[in-house]
Parts: C-alpha cells; sequence; structure tokens
C-alpha cells in the first residue's frame, strides 16, 4: 500500500509541471492584449501601451516570462492581479472556501441520493421505480444548470417565499469571518439564527450544483449494483439465506462502490465548472465566477495562478480517489 | 494575520453595531464587485459606486442629479486672467472618518489636496507604483497629468494647481473620481507601518460614509458618517449585496432583499413599472452609440455617401429591437443632458429612397463594406451584433452589400483605430464627465485620429471650434463655439449616431430622495427610506 501511494504521489509532480505549462501558454493563445483590454473605449497611448506592458513583463519573450513564472512560483509567489493589484494568493484564498463548502455540500448530496437511486433502480429494475429514478436522473443531467437555478429562485424564492433568493447569510447578520466556511463561523459567532440562515442560504445552490453528480453518480450506481447483483457469490449470499440489507449493503455495494468511487472523484472536477454558472446566479463569491471574469479580463496572473490552485485541489481528490480505490480493491495495490 | 483581521472586523462591527437599535439601513445590490477602494486607479463604474462616491469627496462636485458643479471640499475658486492658474480656498472643518485602523489628528487642509494629486503626478514619489501594476488611467487619459506644472500650498486652506496650458476643460476634470481627495496623514501612517497597499483596502475618505467592511464579491458595509461636513446621511447603514446577475437582482427587489438595483433586464422593465410596490425611475444615458465610417477609406471620404448612408439607417427599428424600449435615437455626437447640446440639429430622416437616389448621384453603385460589431454588451449598446444585422438589412435596402465582422474585444478596439481600417465600425462612449470637450474633441478630433477618433476624420473648421473652446472660459461663449461645431458635424456626417441608452433605476417605494446620476454614477447621499 506503501509503494502505490509513493507511485501515485510521485505522478503529481510531473502532472504539476505540465499544468503549470497549459496554464502559462492557455491564457496567452487567446487573442486580446490585457493592457488594451484593461483601458477599454479610452485606449492607452502607444508610450502608455508600452510602459505597462514592462511592468507586467509582457515585453519579454515567451520563454523568459514562463521562466520568470516558475522562479516566482517556486517562492510561493503566484503574482498580482492585474485588475485589482492585490496578491493571487489572497485573492484566491479569500474565495476558496466559498466555493469548497458549496462543492461539499453538493458532492455529499449528490453522493448520498445518488447512491441511494441507484441501488433503489437496480434492486427494483424493471418496475416503474427504475424508469421514474432514471428517468428523473437524465432529465437532471439534461438540465441547463442556469435555467434551472433560475427556475428554482422563481418558485422557491420569489413565489412561495420559502428560500432567499442570493448570497451566503441574510445581511443582518454580520460577524468576523474566521475560516471562511460560512456554516462555521456562523456556529462560532454564537449569534442567533446565524447558523440557520446559514443552511437556508445553501439549500437552493447545493441543489442546483447537485443535480448533474447526482445523475451521473445515480446511474452509475445502477449500473455497478446490477453487474455485482448478477454475479455467483451473490447467488451464494443469498442463498445462505443472508437478510437483503445484508446482501446488498455488505456484499454487493462494497464491490460496486469501486466504480462509483471514482466516479465522485471526476464528478469534483465537474462541479468546478458547474460552480461557475452557480455562483453567478447565487451572488456566491465563489472562486468559479472569479476565474471566468480573470479570463474575460485577460488577467493573466489570475489565470494562471487559479488554473493552477484549482488544478491541485483536483490533483488531490484525485489522489485521495486513488488511494481510496487502492483500499476498497487491494488488487489495485499489486499492479 | 487571519486573527488580526478577526480582530479589526469585531472592533468595526461594534462601531457598527453601537447605536443599532433603531439603524435605517439601504441595501443597493450592485452588480459587480469594485476593483478596490482607492478611488483614483480605476475605470469602472462598479468601483467608482463603492469608494469615490460613498467614502470620498472631491473639490468640486456635480450637483446630485445634475451636470452642474457644486462646491465640495473647496469652497470657491477661481482661475487666473490667462487661464494658467487655479486657486482653491478649501472648506475649513472636514474630518477625516475614524475607523478601527486610523484616528486623525488633524482636519482636511491643503497637505490632503496636493498628496492626492503629486502621488499620481510624480513618478519618484513612493506612492506612484505603491501597488504592482497600479496606473492612473484617468489622470492620464483626461490630459491632467500634461496640464499640471506644479501645486502650490498657499496657505492650510489655499492650493493653486499651476498649469503648463490654459485650458478650460480642466476645470471640469475636478469632480471626478480620481480626483477624490484622499488622506495624508493616512497614507503617511501606512507609509511608516510598510503597509501601503492597505490605502486601497481600508480606505479613509471625508465622504458621507465610512467604510466598514468589505466580504468578497459579496458585501461592502459602510456606516453613515456622523461627523460629515454636509450633516449626517438619514440612513445609518449602507450595503452593496453583490448581485451579478440581472435576473436575480430584480428577484431580490421584488422579495424584497434589495430597497434599489441598477441595470436591470430590459425585458423586466414594463413587469418592475406595473408593481405597485416598486418605482422606476428612467433618465438619458450620459453615452452614445454610433456607426463610425472610415473617413479615409473610398468611398467614405465622401460627405454625401455618408450623409446618403444614414438615410437608410431605421433607427427606431434598432431602438425598439436592440434597446427593446431603454434608447433614445440619437441625433448629436453628444447625449442631451449634457450642457453643450445643440438641440436644434436636425436629424437624417429615415428615408430609403433618397438614400438610394443619393448614393447614386455620388456615383456609388453595387457597393460592399464591412460593418463591425462589438463582441461585448456595452452600456451604449447591449447587442451589437443585432444592430449589425438590422444595418446589413437596411444598407441591403438601398444596394449595399455589409458583411458583419467581429473579433475578440481587446483586437477589436485596437484594430478598428487603424487608419486603414476596413469598414464602419460600431462603438460609443460614456462621458467621463461633464464636458463636451470629452465627446466632441476626444471622439473627432484631430489629435484623436488613429486612437479614439474610430472615423479617422479630421476636419479643419470642426478642429478649430473646438481647439478655441478649450480655451474660452465663458460657459456660454463655449456653448455657441460647440453648437457651431455639431452643425459642421451633421454636415460632414462621420458617424451614423445611433442611439442613447435610457438608464433605468427601480427601487422599492420606501426609497426616498435618491437622483438619477446623468453621468451614471450610483450615489446614496441625501437618500432616505420610509419605514
Amino acid at each position: 500500500m506503501l509503494r502505490f501511494a509513493l507511485s501515485r504521489l510521485l505522478l503529481v509532480v510531473p502532472t504539476f509541471v505540465g499544468i503549470t505549462l497549459i496554464a502559462f501558454l492557455f491564457i496567452r493563445i487567446l487573442p486580446g492584449d490585457p493592457v488594451l483590454l484593461m483601458a477599454g473605449e479610452r485606449g492607452v497611448s502607444p508610450e502608455r501601451h508600452a510602459e505597462l506592458m514592462a511592468q507586467f513583463g509582457f515585453d519579454k519573450p515567451m520563454w523568459r516570462q514562463y521562466v520568470d513564472y516558475i522562479g516566482q512560483l517556486l517562492q510561493g509567489n503566484f503574482g498580482h492581479s492585474f485588475s485589482t493589484k492585490r496578491p493571487v494568493l489572497e485573492e484566491f484564498m479569500a474565495r476558496f472556501p466559498a466555493t469548497l463548502e458549496l462543492a461539499l455540500c453538493a458532492i455529499v448530496l449528490a453522493t448520498v441520493l445518488g447512491v441511494a437511486a441507484g441501488i433503489l433502480a437496480a434492486v427494483k429494475r424493471g418496475s416503474w421505480i427504475d424508469q421514474a429514478t432514471m428517468g428523473t436522473a437524465l432529465v437532471g443531467y439534461s438540465m441547463p444548470i442556469f435555467w434551472w437555478a433560475l427556475l428554482l429562485i422563481i418558485l422557491f424564492s420569489t413565489s412561495l417565499g420559502w428560500t432567499p433568493v442570493s448570497g451566503r447569510i441574510a445581511l443582518t447578520h454580520y460577524f468576523p469571518s474566521v475560516t471562511g466556511f460560512m456554516l462555521v463561523d456562523s456556529l462560532l459567532s454564537g449569534r442567533p439564527g446565524a447558523f440557520a440562515s446559514a443552511v437556508h442560504h445553501l439549500v437552493l445552490p447545493t441543489i442546483v450544483l447537485a443535480t448533474i453528480p447526482l445523475a451521473v453518480i445515480a446511474r452509475q450506481t445502477r449500473s455497478a449494483m446490477l453487474e455485482v447483483l448478477g454475479e455467483v457469490y451473490m447467488m451464494t449470499a443469498r442463498s445462505k439465506g443472508l437478510s437483503p440489507s445484508r446482501v446488498i449493503g455488505l456484499h454487493a455495494l462494497r464491490n460496486a462502490l469501486i466504480p462509483v468511487v471514482t466516479t465522485i472523484g471526476l464528478q469534483v472536477s465537474v462541479l468546478m465548472g458547474g460552480a461557475i454558472l452557480t455562483e453567478t446566479i447565487f451572488s456566491w463569491p465563489g472562486i468559479g465566477k472569479w476565474m471566468i471574469d480573470s479570463i474575460s479580463r485577460r488577467d493573466y496572473q489570475v489565470v494562471q495562478g487559479g488554473l493552477l490552485l484549482i488544478a491541485a485541489m483536483v490533483m488531490l481528490v484525485n489522489l485521495t480517489v486513488d488511494l481510496l480505490y487502492g483500499l476498497v480493491n487491494p488488487r489495485v495495490r499489486h499492479v | 494575520m487571519k486573527l488580526m483581521k478577526a480582530l479589526l472586523t469585531a472592533t468595526a462591527m461594534t462601531f457598527a453595531v453601537a447605536g443599532a437599535a433603531q439603524a435605517k439601513t439601504l441595501v443597493y445590490c450592485s452588480e459587480g464587485s469594485p476593483e478596490g477602494f482607492d478611488p483614483a486607479p480605476w475605470t469602472a463604474g462598479t468601483s467608482f459606486d463603492a469608494s469615490s462616491r460613498t467614502i470620498y469627496n472631491r473639490l468640486i462636485e456635480f450637483a446630485p442629479g445634475s451636470t452642474e458643479t457644486v462646491p465640495g471640499l473647496a469652497e470657491s475658486w477661481e482661475t487666473s486672467d490667462d487661464g494658467m492658474e487655479i486657486t482653491f480656498h478649501l472648506r475649513q472643518g472636514v474630518k477625516f472618518h475614524t475607523t478601527p485602523y486610523f484616528t486623525p489628528t488633524r482636519d482636511f487642509n491643503a497637505d490632503d489636496v496636493i498628496f492626492s494629486f503629486m502621488r499620481q503626478l510624480d513618478k519618484s514619489s513612493p506612492w506612484y507604483e505603491y501597488a504592482p501594476g497600479i496606473a492612473w488611467e484617468y489622470f492620464d487619459s483626461t490630459g491632467m497629468a500634461t496640464a499640471i506644472k506644479e501645486i502650490v500650498r498657499v496657505d492650510d486652506h489655499t492650493v493653486k494647481f499651476v498649469l503648463t496650458r490654459a485650458d478650460a476643460t480642466i476645470l471640469a476634470t475636478f469632480p471626478m473620481d480620481f480626483a477624490s481627495i484622499v488622506s495624508k496623514e493616512y497614507a503617511d501612517q501606512l507609509d511608516a507601518a510598510g503597509t501601503r497597499e492597505r490605502f486601497n483596502t481600508h480606505p479613509v475618505g471625508t465622504g458621507a460614509f465610512t467604510f466598514v467592511d468589505y466580504q468578497q464579491d459579496a458585501v461592502i458595509r459602510y456606516q453613515a458618517f456622523a461627523d460629515y461636513w454636509d450633516g449626517k446621511q438619514p440612513i445609518d447603514d449602507l450595503i452593496f449585496a453583490i448581485t451579478v446577475d440581472p435576473g436575480v437582482r430584480q428577484q431580490k427587489l421584488v422579495a424584497g432583499e434589495c430597497d434599489i438595483i441598477p441595470y436591470p433586464n430590459p425585458a423586466d422593465i414594463e413587469g418592475m413599472k406595473a408593481n405597485p410596490d416598486l418605482t422606476v425611475m428612467q433618465q438619458e444615458g450620459f453615452n452614445i452609440g454610433y456607426l463610425a465610417y472610415n473617413t479615409r477609406q473610398a468611398p467614405f471620404d465622401k460627405p454625401e455617401v455618408r450623409r446618403a448612408l444614414n438615410k437608410a439607417i431605421n433607427k427606431q427599428a434598432i431602438i425598439d429591437a436592440v434597446f427593446q424600449g431603454t434608447g433614445q435615437a440619437a441625433v448629436a455626437p453628444l447625449p442631451p443632458t449634457s450642457w453643450g447640446y445643440n438641440d436644434q440639429l436636425v436629424d437624417d430622416p429615415y428615408d430609403p429612397a433618397a438614400a438610394r437616389a443619393e448614393l447614386e448621384a455620388a456615383g456609388v453603385s453595387g457597393l460592399k463594406m464591412k460593418v463591425w460589431a462589438m463582441p461585448v454588451q456595452r452600456p451604449y449598446n447591449p447587442n451589437a451584433r443585432r444592430m449589425a444585422e438590422l444595418i446589413q438589412a437596411d444598407f441591403a435596402a438601398v444596394g449595399v452589400e455589409v458583411e458583419i465582422v467581429s473579433m475578440e474585444w481587446g483586437e477589436y478596439l485596437a484594430q478598428s483605430s487603424a487608419l486603414d481600417r476596413d469598414g464602419a465600425v460600431l462603438l460609443g462612449w460614456t462621458g467621463d464627465n461633464a464636458d463636451p470637450d470629452n465627446f466632441l474633441a476626444v471622439l473627432l478630433g484631430c489629435d484623436g485620429v488613429g486612437s479614439n477618433n474610430r472615423a479617422q476624420w479630421c476636419h479643419q473648421p470642426y478642429e478649430d471650434l473646438i481647439q478655441k473652446a478649450k480655451t474660452t472660459f465663458d460657459q456660454e461663449e463655449r456653448k455657441k463655439l460647440y453648437d457651431e461645431a455639431q452643425v459642421i458635424f451633421k454636415q460632414e456626417a462621420p458617424w451614423a449616431t445611433i442611439a442613447h441608452s435610457i438608464v433605468t433605476m427601480p427601487m422599492r417605494n420606501s426609497v426616498q430622495n435618491f437622483k438619477q446620476d446623468p453621468l451614471g454614477i450610483h450615489r446614496f447621499v441625501g437618500v432616505d427610506k420610509s419605514e
């Protein structure tokens, strides 16, 4: 197991180097001069343009800019945002907890409901329950997130008044941000109603963000369960007189979870894409919207730094998934 | 660091909560996050709303809801006879904000004025580049950087700006956001602590509201400044709830989570007008959307061809389809709210038959041309692609074939200003200040050829008028010069003037005394809220 873990860890290094190159090149391949974009219709004189290009280092050859960038990174310096002039790392850390909190809630919801739905559909294969569950999953997978979010807001927030429209907490609750996680900070604040408000504000964005992963996990679980339920050892378990819950919960689910765990890991990356739209609609101050705006503004430092930090997070999740996979499936450790 | 921030925030909260038993709170759902809270480096209205217009003052201010100027931190001022000096007499007894991170030991004085401008002018100043990449865009682009020779401290409450040239337009830049007055004492404190970058994140001003806290991309909190020189504000707490999507802003307004919102979806306006809980204010925007011909490219080098093409454009159809009613056909290259606007101008009539005849008379047949459409939404043009398609159809009706081109926004801005640009370009402008020069010279003057003058048009009679207006200090005289210039503009037709947008501000009925600003700034000074 240790050798397996080390081999996975070693893979991270070349992956990360590749990502720095992609992050560096990606934003530079896009057309558009960041100085001209900053100036907008007002334009900028050729002299001032040259001055700003030199200030940002864009007047140097590409390879030199990359080397300088790597040198900065090795010192823990992700550069400064062109638009706000603040350190990229500081901007990222100010926003990351919001995205992480929402993503965690979404993946937990998607996993719990998705696995349960998948098990139910597999066990009741061919029945109306199976059809309804998988049909709902298909609809969930196909819906545009933007439309789904606005629909929920109009129904539950504006018409019924059951949920707030947007934001992380009611504006009347104001307390220091200690961890950046509203659920934790609201509890720490001790303010009556703050935690409930934080939970209340999480309901709709979590549902929206969880919709697609939930559908994917449900379908994957169903598929994996059906495969396992057809195995000979399952027949053995049933013929031994074990209860259905033990047969499904202990023998079937444990084996079916192997591909499902991988799917959940991959869905974390998908969540990042969904987070951009969800954060926009629900005014959720996370990194998704921040990244999109930075690409539009050609804020090179933010795009590079943000991509790297997000990639690091995704790599960490997938490394965890790989290790979990090794734990769950001993055969993998010895490959 | 996090603990320090938490302690500071907790202290700020104490300020905010103290006396909050009957606090009156106004919630403005803003459309975006500010770039920072130092008013000078930024150019976005979003940043100005959050910084210069809430936290700071200027020597000269725009009167609420108007482009007329009124005394601000300067009680009075005079320009020398030769126009080379402007002397400001500063208001006395003006206090800077006391915050958890700064306690002023003196009132506002001349040192603060000098610092506010010199930090943007003096390249040797440590404040000139106090944050990586910081730039003073408006200070440079308005010509202030080249206009100021020196700033003289006459005494504690008198400052003299010595200029490099006599320029009547310079006075119009003093109410602009970059000219906000900041605290030198606070700057010195940050200097001594080695934390200059906090100037942009923890602001101190003399304005009506004190900065309390900013939760990135989420909420900005302000508190009414009790010692504001013009009197404490009716509302106690001002909150900017950042809500990027216009549909969601509208939902929050209807649900009562916002008191006032900017930039609604045009399609939602009629619905909000019908809502008995809401008031919808509208005003012409201080902007212009236009189609600029390349007057150096045949056959657009002939005014008669340009005038003929102008007659082919159905502006009302564009306003209906593109602006969805939130636009007004533009006649002059200035918005109607500008004091320099010539209301006697006659617009080109929509007359395709006349257009076709005039093109033939000019020897133009089988013309193929390009129309450039912006890839982004701007206040003066919400859908340039759609606008280009309508113009394409209009021109086809008079025998002109149009190819629509577009490209990435930065490239669009760069390439559209090229002297040999092929085709006519859709673009526009939002006024920086109330001076007509900001439109007529910047966009149509000879100096702008190759940059902001997308028509590449340099017409001497017109140029002579706007240059003379720059050095004329009597506003009535300047108005006459600008009126003449606009007549020439209509005759020469370097542009087809398309539309000015109509700016809509919906709000709850409880909001009182909000005035729409012609320059599009959202100001909350004097705003009240009934219970």
